[in-house]
């Protein structure tokens, strides 16, 4: 039985010592459960985001909840399709998007393309948990140079 | 003739029998039982009315249940931060008592469609998408989006109070006039079916109403 007791025991040690390296997010013991944060609000201005680099897909300033994009229907082309632009005054959406994965373009927005949310989504005002030390490639280079060239 | 003259003896006798005056009831028992009986009628009639205008009795056979229902669900309409809820007579059942009366004898094709399973499966269901779609479309552009303004009133509408798009979208077509709620918020309640050949969905009229064509839905 005191065997057991110490088998136990021995077993019980690392996850104590795992314990304290618990992970950073909350800083809480993982048992314990937490109340939810509030939920962060979306971004609605209608503001265009500038890219962090030069090929990101654009972020969508504005809700989206319940935009149909499936086979039947894709809700986002209704304003950013070609021939839409012009009555919603929405961007286009980028010719590449015309292209299909040989380089032809074709008269409309190809298959691989079609499903917007793969790539453009829609932000929140939520707090990241650990900071972003992402740098866009200007900043990187100006942090390059010495410092008595820089302006 | 002879097929007739059965019927005709029965009308005649039913005439004869209105016409003579009561041999054995008062009059006033005649008058106020008369009016009691209609108040019965009446109260009973409206009564079954509003017994089938209940999100309950819609939700009732699984065509509605498990298609149109279960995808109202995650909608701005069935929850949202406000918690008032659309149910289903408040959107397909005009509230006019006529208008509503007219809509009931329309339904008694869905009867049939019910006893004849026109739409008891998933597939069969969504074979029928569009006509079901194109009817409400066709009937809430017939009334100027009605069951949308019982709640949705241009008057109460504080447009500094919605985004960018949506105030220049509202200002431009809806206070004019040019078009009416469904033209731009369709499928806001139920999946869309295959919007490929709807002409002009969410369009304006004037792209909508250029010769070529220009008006067509998203491309697939």
């Amino acid at each position: 039985m005191r065997r057991i007791l110490l088998l136990a025991l021995a077993a019980a040690l690392p996850c104590l010592a795992m314990a304290a390296d618990r992970p950073a997010y909350t800083g809480a013991p993982v048992p314990e459960v937490q109340p939810a944060a509030p939920i962060a609000k979306e971004t609605t201005d209608d503001k265009r985001r500038s890219r962090n680099y030069p090929d990101q897909p654009p972020v969508i300033p504005h809700a989206i909840r319940d935009y149909q994009l499936d086979l039947n229907a894709n809700k986002c082309l209704t304003c950013h399709g070609r021939e839409n632009t012009e009555a919603s005054q929405a961007p286009m959406i980028s010719i590449t998007h015309f292209q299909d994965r040989e380089g032809q373009t074709l008269g409309a927005v190809s298959p691989r393309r079609y499903f917007c949310t793969q790539c453009h989504v829609p932000q929140s005002d939520a707090r990241p948990r650990i900071d972003n030390l992402f740098q866009d490639v200007d900043r990187t280079i100006r942090n390059a140079q010495p410092t008595e060239q820089r302006k | 003739m002879t097929v007739l003259a059965t019927p005709l003896r029965w009308l005649r006798a039913g005439w004869t029998t209105f016409k003579r005056p009561s041999a054995h009831l008062g009059i006033g028992f005649l008058t106020l039982g008369g009016f009691l009986a209609g108040v019965i009628w009446w109260g009973g009639f409206n009564t079954a009315l509003e017994a089938t205008n209940r999100e309950a009795f819609c939700i009732g056979c699984h065509e509605m249940r498990e298609n149109v229902y279960a995808e109202l669900q995650s909608t701005i309409h069935f929850t949202n931060r406000s918690g008032v809820r659309a149910t289903c007579p408040d959107c397909h059942v005009p509230h006019n008592w006529t208008d509503k009366i007219a809509r009931k004898m329309q339904a008694s094709k869905e009867v049939w469609g019910k006893i004849f399973g026109t739409i008891d499966t998933p597939e069969k269901f969504a074979a029928h998408r569009l006509t079901l779609a194109s009817n409400e479309w066709a009937r809430m552009k017939a009334n100027n989006s009605l069951e949308c303004r019982n709640c949705h009133s241009v008057e109460s509408m504080d447009i500094t109070k919605q985004g960018a798009r949506a105030a220049a979208a509202h200002q431009t077509f809806l206070f004019t006039g040019q078009n009416t709620c469904i033209d731009c918020h369709k499928g806001i309640a139920h999946r869309l079916p295959d919007m490929k050949d709807v002409p002009a969905w969410n369009k304006p009229p004037q792209s909508a109403a250029r010769p070529d064509g220009a008006g067509a839905a998203a491309p697939h």
